[in-house]
C-alpha cells in the first residue's frame, strides 16, 4: 500500500534527573504528486525535497534536547498516487499527533477532517493555497509555509516602492500558475496598483530553441509598462522571458524578482549557519518547502523547550500563543496569527544570486506587527475554525 | 619665542602613538586601528578570512583573531601586523574568551554545536565540550572557574566547569543569544538574546534567573529591537547594549535594571570596547560600516569613523 521510508530516532542523552519522560514523535506525511512535463529540465526537483527540511529541524531540535533530557524522532512516510491515503494518515495519527504534510490542499483536508485527527497538530508545509487559510481552515492544521499571497504582498510593497505602476503580466494555464496570478492581482489591489493587461501562456513550442522569436512579438502587444510579472509557479516557461521581452524590461514573480520562502541567497542574520548545516546533511542548497518543515518540527521543538510537555494541547496553546517565539534566521522573531494559524515571516525578494529586498519594506505599517502588511490580516480572515 | 613655540609643538606630539582601537571587518577580511586621539583610522591590515572575534592578550603582546572561514584563530604581532602563527582552533571559530591564566581561549566553533578550549602556549586543544547549535557568546567568570557559551539556536547558557572542562548546568534564556559578560565580581552573569529583544541576569551562585532587562525605542518596532554585544562601564555601574538594527545603544542602570538612555549610532550596531578611562565608547555598525564614537559621561554620539566592510569585533589597545 505505502512505504516506510525510514525511521530516524534519537535518543537524547539525559543530561540532570529525567522527570517525567517528554518524547516527541513527528511523521512526515507526503503523498506523491506527478509533476507536468515542463520545457527544461535544467533544475530537476530534488528527491528529499522537503524531508530534509523536517530532518534538519529534527537534528536542531535533538541538539537542545541533549540537555534536556526529551526525545524525538521522525517517521518518513511517503504515499504514491492511487495507494491508500487516508489508512497511511490514521497509522501516522495512531503513532503520533504531530504531523507534517506535504500533500495537496484536498488531501491535507482530509487528513485533519479525520476523526483521528481531533487533538492533533498538523503543519501544512507544502500548500501556498489561500483557501486553506480561509474558508477552508481547520484548527488542527497550521501553516509554516506562506500563502500565495504573503509572497505577492511582498512583490507589491517592493513595486510600489520602486514607483514601478504600470504593470503587466503573463500567466501560465495551470492551477497553480493560476492560483499565483489570483494573488498577484490581489495583491495590487491591495497595494493600488492597477494591472495595465494580461496574457495566458498557451503555447506547446519548445522554447529552447525558439523563444528569442516568439517572446518577442508574444510581448509586443503590452506596449510600454515598467515590470512584467510571471505567474509560472510549474517553472515551465517563465526562465524564457528574461531579455526576450519586446520592451527591454524587469521582470518580476515567479522569474526574475522572486517573493520567497527561503533560498539559498539568504545569508544575514545568522542564515549562512543554518545554510551550511543544510547543505553539510542534505548535499545541496536549502529550497521554500525545505525551510517550511524544518519551521514545523523547530516551532513544535521550541513548544516542548518552552513548556516542557509533549501534550499536543498544550503544545498547540503555546504555539498560537503571545509567548511563543521561533527565530528562523530571516531577521525578526516569528509566531504564529492566531485567527488562522499561519506563521509570520519575512519574505526575502530575490534574485538568483542575492537578495534585494526583505519584505515587510520599510514604511509599511500596521498596528499590531509590520510582518501582517503580509498575507491576509484578522479583520478580513474568513477562516472561523480558531474562534472556538 | 620661536623656541618656544617649536617646545610647545613637540610637546603636543610627545607621546608618539596614542592608544587604539582595533576592530575587526568580517567582509574586508582586515583589521582597521583607530587612533584615540585624532579618532582616524591609522593602519588597515590584512588577516584571515571573516575575521570575527578579536582579543588581546593580557600584556596587550599579542592579537588573537577568530578567522571564521579560515577556520583558525591567528594570532598576530600587532607592532607589525604579522601573523605568528595559527592555533588549533576547531571548525569556523566565531568568538572567544581568553581565560583570566592568559593561556587558555576558549572558542565557540559556530558550525560545530563545539566550544573548544586551547592553550596558547602549547597551541594545542586541550578540551571539546558539545554545547547547543551555534555558540557565539562566551564569557569568564573573574575567578576564572566558570565558563559560558551561548548557543544561538539552541537558546541557552552553558556553564562550564574550567577545572574539569565540563557542564554542570544549561539555563535556557530567550530567542537568539548572542553576548554574555559577568558582571559584579562575579556574582551575575547576563545574557543578551537577539530576537527575544532581552538580556537575561543570573545569580552565579544557584544559575537562576534574576531578572530580565527589556527594551524600548521610540519610532522602532520592536521586532526591530534586537540585543546583541554589550560592555560595562568604570565599578559595573551602566551597561551599553548594542541593539542591532535598531540602530542605537541602550545605557542600563546595573543595578535597578532600568534602561536609562538610548543613543544613536549606525547601522545594526554589533559589538563596542572603550578607551582606557572608559570615557569613551566605540562601536561596530556592521551594515554602515562604521564605528560610532560615544561620549560616555554625556551618552551622546561624538564621531562616525568610516572602517571596512561589517565591522564585527573591537579590542582595546593601550600604547603608552
Amino acid at each position: 500500500m505505502f512505504r516506510l521510508s525510514f525511521v530516524l530516532a534519537g535518543l537524547a542523552l539525559a543530561s540532570g534527573a529525567a522527570q517525567a519522560e517528554v518524547a516527541i514523535s513527528v511523521t512526515y506525511l507526503q503523498q506523491e504528486v506527478e509533476r507536468p512535463p515542463v520545457l527544461s529540465n535544467l533544475d530537476p526537483i530534488p528527491e528529499d525535497l522537503g524531508m530534509a527540511g523536517a530532518e534538519l529541524g529534527l537534528a536542531d531540535n535533538l541538539t537542545t534536547a541533549k540537555f534536556l533530557g526529551h526525545k524525538y524522532d521522525l517517521t518518513v512516510t511517503t504515499v504514491p498516487e492511487g495507494a491508500d491515503w487516508a489508512q497511511a494518515a490514521r497509522q501516522a495519527l495512531a503513532n503520533s499527533p504531530f504531523v507534517i504534510l506535504d500533500a495537496p490542499v484536498q488531501a491535507q483536508l482530509e487528513v485533519a477532517d479525520l476523526p483521528e485527527a481531533a487533538g492533533a497538530v498538523l503543519f501544512n508545509a507544502s500548500a501556498p493555497d489561500l483557501s486553506l487559510r480561509e474558508a477552508e481552515c481547520r484548527a488542527n492544521l497550521l501553516h509554516t509555509l506562506p500563502s500565495d499571497v504573503m509572497r505577492t504582498d511582498a512583490l507589491a510593497q517592493f513595486l510600489v516602492k520602486r514607483r514601478w505602476d504600470e504593470i503587466v503580466l503573463i500567466a501560465g494555464e495551470h492551477p497553480g500558475d493560476q492560483a499565483f496570478a489570483e494573488a498577484l492581482k490581489r495583491s495590487l489591489q491591495k497595494f493600488r496598483l492597477e494591472l495595465q493587461a494580461e496574457k495566458t501562456w498557451v503555447f506547446d513550442a519548445d522554447l529552447r530553441r525558439n523563444a528569442a522569436q516568439e517572446v518577442p512579438l508574444f510581448t509586443q502587444e503590452f506596449g510600454d509598462y515598467d515590470v512584467l510579472l510571471i505567474a509560472d509557479e510549474l517553472d515551465d516557461f517563465g526562465r524564457y522571458i528574461p531579455f526576450n521581452t519586446w520592451e527591454p524590461r524587469p521582470v518580476a514573480g515567479s522569474e526574475g524578482l522572486q517573493p520567497v520562502t527561503w533560498s539559498r541567497v539568504v545569508e544575514q542574520w545568522g542564515a549562512v549557519q543554518m545554510q551550511n548545516r543544510f547543505a553539510d546533511q542534505a548535499g545541496r542548497a536549502m529550497r521554500p518547502k525545505d525551510y517550511a518543515a524544518w519551521a514545523a518540527y523547530r516551532a513544535l521543538g521550541e513548544a516542548v523547550t518552552r513548556t516542557q510537555s509533549d501534550d499536543p494541547a498544550v503544545l498547540r496553546d503555546y504555539i498560537l500563543s503571545d509567548d511563543f517565539e521561533l527565530a528562523g534566521f530571516k531577521g525578526r522573531a516569528m509566531n504564529f496569527r492566531a485567527w488562522n494559524g499561519q506563521l509570520r515571516q519575512p519574505i526575502p525578494l530575490v534574485t538568483d544570486r542575492a537578495v534585494v529586498a526583505m519584505a515587510p519594506l520599510e514604511g509599511f505599517l500596521h498596528q499590531r506587527t509590520e510582518l501582517d502588511t503580509l498575507g491576509i490580516d484578522e479583520a478580513e480572515s474568513q477562516c472561523q475554525a480558531f474562534k472556538e | 619665542m620661536r623656541l618656544a613655540a617649536l617646545l610647545a609643538a613637540t610637546a603636543l606630539c610627545a607621546p608618539a602613538t596614542a592608544d587604539e582601537i582595533w576592530i575587526s571587518n568580517e567582509k574586508d577580511d582586515t583589521l582597521s586601528v583607530i587612533d584615540i586621539e585624532t579618532l582616524e583610522v591609522i593602519r588597515t591590515i590584512e588577516t584571515g578570512e571573516r575575521p570575527r572575534g578579536i582579543t588581546f592578550s593580557k600584556d596587550y603582546s599579542v592579537l588573537y583573531i577568530c578567522a571564521s572561514d579560515s577556520d583558525s584563530v591567528q594570532v598576530m604581532d600587532p607592532e607589525t601586523g604579522e601573523i605568528l602563527h595559527d592555533l588549533p582552533s576547531g571548525e569556523d571559530p566565531e568568538q572567544f574568551v581568553l581565560h583570566p591564566n592568559d593561556k587558555h581561549l576558549y572558542i565557540a566553533n559556530e558550525d560545530d554545536a563545539i566550544t573548544t578550549v586551547v592553550d596558547t602556549e602549547s597551541r594545542t586543544v586541550i578540551a571539546q565540550i558539545d554545547v547547543g547549535i551555534e555558540p557565539e557568546g562566551m564569557a569568564v567568570s573573574p575567578d576564572g572557574k566558570i565558563a559560558i557559551t551561548t548557543s544561538e539556536t539552541t537558546n541557552m547558557a552553558h556553564w562550564i566547569d574550567t577545572e574539569t572542562q565540563e557542564l554542570f548546568a544549561n539555563t535556557l534564556v530567550d530567542s537568539r543569544p548572542r553576548h554574555a559578560e559577568f558582571l559584579k565580581d562575579g556574582t551575575e552573569l547576563w545574557v543578551s538574546s537577539e530576537i527575544g529583544g532581552t538580556i537575561t541576569v543570573f545569580d552565579v551562585e544557584t544559575q537562576t534567573e534574576k531578572a530580565k532587562i527589556e527594551f524600548e525605542v521610540e519610532g522602532v518596532h520592536p521586532d526591530r529591537v534586537q540585543p546583541v554585544g554589550f560592555e560595562l562601564s568604570n565599578g559595573d555601574e551602566t551597561a551599553f547594549v548594542a541593539l542591532g538594527p535598531s540602530n542605537h545603544v541602550a545605557a542600563v542602570n546595573a543595578e535597578t535594571y532600568e534602561v536609562e538612555d538610548y543613543i544613536l549610532v549606525g547601522r545594526r550596531v554589533w559589538h563596542m570596547d572603550f578607551n582606557a578611562d572608559k570615557s569613551l565608547l566605540f562601536t561596530t555598525n556592521g551594515v554602515s560600516g562604521d564605528v560610532t564614537v560615544i561620549d560616555v559621561a554625556k551618552r551622546e554620539p561624538i564621531k562616525t569613523i568610516k572602517v571596512g566592510r561589517f565591522p564585527w569585533g573591537a579590542a582595546f589597545r593601550p600604547t603608552n
